[in-house]
Formats: structure tokens, sequence, C-alpha cells
């Protein structure tokens, strides 16, 4: 099992994370080696088994609809790293023009 | 005598509530040990002393008032990080929540307050739950009470440490893959992860959602029991918890385990473990049969293969879950000239070296043109594995195995090998990947190394009852009394 760094450097752009040159040279080695180690499962008969997403048997789980407290606007933003009129300020998202 | 901080939390919860000490006197004493040994333990991420106090104060006011403060209260207990406290910072150990102040309480932080218990702080732990040592916190390490050289194991390390130093009488951590039960089992502690919905996940920092479970860690089985009876039941803000009534774990301790059938699971118990582990796990076996259970050995084929699914479903699931650390709207952000270079460059800066790979493991596993051969292959081989339990449980009604393959190991021992590291979970994963219970109790000191060995029970989903019963026999019958060096220093 080989990945390639272009394949990490893809998967890293995914994720939104910003990895530096040494990062990816260390993850190509290290994710090779862990999927390669993983990659053994591909072995184990499956055929017309079902895949287990949630291990106990729990489905359709309703409530009443009533109004209870939630958090208040000021609560809510009380972690938020910049605040303008009650809303998250992020960055610009799209570029000049696209809006 | 023994000081308070010494003694068990039924005991000193009995004490407190028949008066013969106040809830104030247990904290002080609790609070004073803490920061005796904290400087060579560091378990703490924050220490809360005046919380304490003063939940404390309410137990005596409350019992001054003439009232029944019931089972657990007046006996001080520490948190795992990674479970929000309202008000108080929760970092998950991370730098991307250094400075976190949750604006709510998880519900079992909650349940734990209204049962009068004073929180002495939060515990350390490897980031965001993902690690076997502690040594991936990003802040520091926390050391094993019977050898500062070692690891607490982990990711709990920080809340085993607490309870098997005196730092705390009993704490909560949480379990993905064994990160109760093998911290548990190397700080020879009590460490229970039970089923899956039977303890809320809500305000948990979710790190692998299927599988993450809150759970104590206790000086004994009588305490595990008391303490997951007051946090176990249904809960409305967590939409998994199961809506089971909550048995009456404490009061079925002593049922004996006569007739009982145990399965001794080949895989987890057979190659690969260190020669005095296998030693403690031999004997333990035979303490099993002189109290009457009827042992038997059980071959579980596919539990060779569990580390491979965990390895696949969890950072697949946590690299869904940590895309909420983003910069926008809590945590660390760090600027950039758009948002994408903003959420690019937070989560590089936030994030340490083990998440960055489980992220990026996860990522891959999910990504096009893999998601089939990874990360559903991976599914059906999880159900596997519950096929497998399944047959056992015929036969069996519980299984055992070490709760960890080695004792506690040196600090870097297993940092330079992800893969190496992820090998000691090899015990826990079978049963978080089937959402059953499993708890860790300790079976004496290995004869290679005197560190404390753990004994590992594994039962059906909700059959606590059975799993703690035979834990607390084994216990009883054994007799484990040995205490870190530090134990009887002052």
């Amino acid at each position: 099992m080989t990945i390639e760094r272009k394949e990490v450097e893809h998967v890293a752009r995914l994720a939104r994370l910003a990895l530096s040159d040494d990062e990816i040279d260390v993850l190509k080695d290290q994710l090779s080696r862990i999927l390669g180690h993983a990659e053994r499962v591909t072995s184990l008969e499956t055929e017309g088994v079902p895949p287990t997403s949630h291990a106990i048997p729990l489905s359709n789980v309703f409530r009443a609809d009533e109004v209870v407290p939630g958090l208040s606007t000021e609560e809510a933003l009380s972690n938020a790293p910049e605040v303008e009129m009650d809303h998250f300020r992020v960055p610009r998202i799209l570029e000049e023009g696209q809006a | 005598m023994s000081e308070l901080w010494q003694l068990n939390g039924s005991k000193l919860a009995a004490m407190v509530k028949a008066k013969e000490v106040s809830a104030s006197e247990v904290t002080e004493s609790v609070l004073a040990r803490l920061e005796e040994v904290e400087g060579s333990i560091s378990s703490f991420v924050t220490k809360t002393p005046e919380v304490a106090r003063q939940k404390a104060k309410e137990v005596d006011d409350a019992i001054g008032a003439g009232a029944d403060p019931g089972p657990l209260a007046g006996v001080p207990f520490a948190l795992k990080d990674i479970i929000c406290t309202k008000g108080i910072r929760s970092t998950a150990s991370s730098k991307i929540l250094e400075s976190y102040v949750p604006p709510y309480s998880a519900t079992v932080a909650q349940r734990l307050d209204s049962a009068g218990l004073p929180l002495v702080g939060k515990t350390n732990l490897d980031e965001f739950a993902m690690g076997s040592s502690t040594e991936n916190s990003a802040f520091f390490t926390t050391k094993n009470p019977w050898d500062i050289e070692r690891v607490p194991g982990g990711s709990s390390g920080g809340s085993a440490a607490s309870v098997a130093s005196g730092q705390a009488v009993w704490s909560i951590g949480t379990d993905t893959g064994g990160s109760i039960r093998q911290p548990a089992a190397l700080c020879g502690v009590v460490g229970v992860k039970p089923t899956y919905g039977l303890v809320s996940r809500y305000g948990l920092i979710a790190f692998a959602s299927s599988l993450d479970q809150a759970g104590p860690f206790t000086r004994d089985v009588r305490d595990a029991a008391l303490m997951l009876g007051q946090i176990a039941g249904h809960d409305r803000m967590d939409s998994t918890s199961l809506p089971d009534a909550v048995p009456d774990y404490v009061g079925h301790l002593q049922d004996g385990i006569d007739g009982l059938r145990i399965g001794v699971v080949t895989q987890l118990a057979g190659e690969g473990l260190q020669e005095g582990v296998r030693t403690r796990f031999r004997e333990s076996v035979t303490i099993l049969e002189k109290l009457g259970a009827q042992i038997g050995e059980v071959s579980l084929p596919t539990f060779e293969y569990g580390i491979d699914v965990y390895y696949l479903i969890a950072p697949a699931e946590a690299s869904a879950n940590l895309a909420r650390y983003d910069g926008v709207r809590f945590g660390l952000r760090v600027d950039g000239k758009d948002a994408l270079e903003m959420n690019s460059k937070t989560r590089a800066e936030g994030f340490g070296p083990e998440v960055k790979r489980r992220i990026m493991l996860g990522t891959y596993a999910l990504s096009a043109g893999y998601y089939d051969a990874y990360y559903g292959k991976a599914q059906k081989a999880r159900t596997l594995i519950i096929r497998d339990f399944e047959r056992a449980y015929q036969d069996f009604d519980l299984l055992i195995s070490p709760g960890s393959p080695t004792t506690a190991f040196r600090f870097g021992e297993k940092t330079d090998d992800p893969l190496t590291m992820y090998l000691s979970d090899i015990c826990n994963v079978p049963s978080s990947l089937a959402g059953a219970a499993a708890m860790s109790v300790p079976c004496g000191l290995s004869p290679d190394d005197g560190l404390p060995v753990g004994l590992q029970f594994m039962a059906k989903a909700l059959d606590e009852v059975t799993m703690l019963k035979a834990a607390y026999a084994f216990e009883q019958e054994l007799g484990f009394t040995d205490k870190p060096p530090s134990w009887n220093a002052s």
C-alpha cells in the first residue's frame, strides 16, 4: 500500500488542513503504513453482510414538539472569534464580482 | 488511621450522610492531596477548588437542614476535560479549544452536580481522546502514579491517574476504543465502559459518535456500580440514549458467580501479551473458577481484525465530527485572506499531529473511490465482529481478556510509530465496535515489572449487572490492596 504525495495533498485540501511539506512527507509514509495494516479487512468475506453504522438498534426517535429554553444569542456568541451585529463575522467567502 | 482522601466513595458518602464527617472536610482533604502530588503527576488541565468548596458547602447546608443528601453526595470527583462544564474551560486538551468556555454542561456533569459531588477539576487527555498514553495532550503529559517515568495510558490518562493517586475519589472518563479500560488497567483502578447509549453523550466533545461513551473510574467495584447508577439512564438531549430503566447495580453486587459461564477469548489472551500480564491473567482465571464460574475458551476469529476495523471507522467519524472546528463559531481562529485560508490555517495551527493524522486517515477512507473499499468494508466487518460476540454469548455469560496487553510503558516508547500505539487497544476495541459493556478491574501487579495489570470483563449490551457482580466477586476474592508508592508518603 503506497499513497502518493499528490493524494495526501488532495485529502488535506478536502480536510481543510494547511499542511507543511514536512508534514505531507511524514503523513504519506504513515498513512501508507496504517492503511496497509487496515487493508487486512479486505480479506474478510462480506458477501451479503449488511453494514453496521450503529451497534444498538434504535430508530425513529421522536419527542413532543414543545418549546423549551435554549441558548441566548449572547451565550451562543460567547466563544465566537469575531462578532458583528449578533452574527459570527468571517473573512470574505466569495471573490469580488462573484456575489 | 486513614486520611479521608484515601477512603473509597461509598464509605465517604456513608460517613457524610451519617454526619461523621462533613462534605467540606472530605473536600479539603482531597484538595490538599491534589496539590500535594499534582507537581509530580500532572493530572489536571484546570483545577476547580472553589467550585468544589461551594458544592461541599451546599451539601453540608442541606444535611444541616435535615435533607437526605443522596448516596454519593459530598465525595469529590474529577471530569475528563472533553466533557463540557458550563462556565468552566473545557479544552479536550487541544490548542483549538484552549480558551473555550462552554455555555452549557454535559448531562453527565449535570447529574453528578445535582447528586452533590464536588468537582475538583478537569483532567488531561490525549487531544480529542485520540491516543493511548496521554502523550498527545497539547499541554503536557500526565505521569503514571505507580512510576512517573511511565505513561498513565489513555486517552483518559488524567482521570485514571487522579483516582490512582488520591487527587479525586472517583472520576469520569470517556471510552471510544479503550480510553477508559486501558488507562484503568495501567493505573491499577477500576474503569467501566458502559453499553453504548446507557450514558448520555450530550455535552461530550465528539470524537467518534457511534462509539463514544462516558463511564466511571473508581478505586473499587462498588464505587463503580454506585457512580454508574447515577450517570446512567435516558436523556432527551441525546437521541441515541436508550429508554431502558436503570437496574440497581449495587444491589446485585453480592449475587455471586456460581455457575456463571465465562469465556476466555483466544484472540485476546494468547499471542502478544507481556509475560507478567499473562501470568496474572492465568491466575485470574483460576480465581474465577474457584468462585464457581465455568471457564471455557472461545475463538472469535474476527477479533483479530478489530484494530483495523476500528482505525477505519473511528477516524472516518472523527473527520466528520471535527469539521466543526473551522474558526467561525468557537475556538481558535488564525486569520487568512479568505474563509478557506482562514479555515485551513486555523486547523493546521490548532490540531496536533495525531489529530491531523486521524482526520487525514478518515477523510481518505471516506473519499470518492475509496469509500467502499475502506469505510464500507469496515462497516461490514463490524457486523461480523458483532456476530462473533453473538455466537460466543450462546455458550457464555461473560467474556474475559487482559485489560491491556502490557503494563504501563515508558514515555516516548510508542510515539515514533502510530501503528504500535494503536495496537495498545487491541483488547478493548471489539466491545466498542459492538456497543457492548466492558470494564477493567485490577488483578495484581506484574511479576516482571511490579506494575498493575487489569482484567477485562466483556458483557452483552445492557448486561452491566452480570459484569459488575463478577468483577465484584473477583475483587473480593483477590483482595488487591497495593497502592502507588506515594500513597502513604505523607
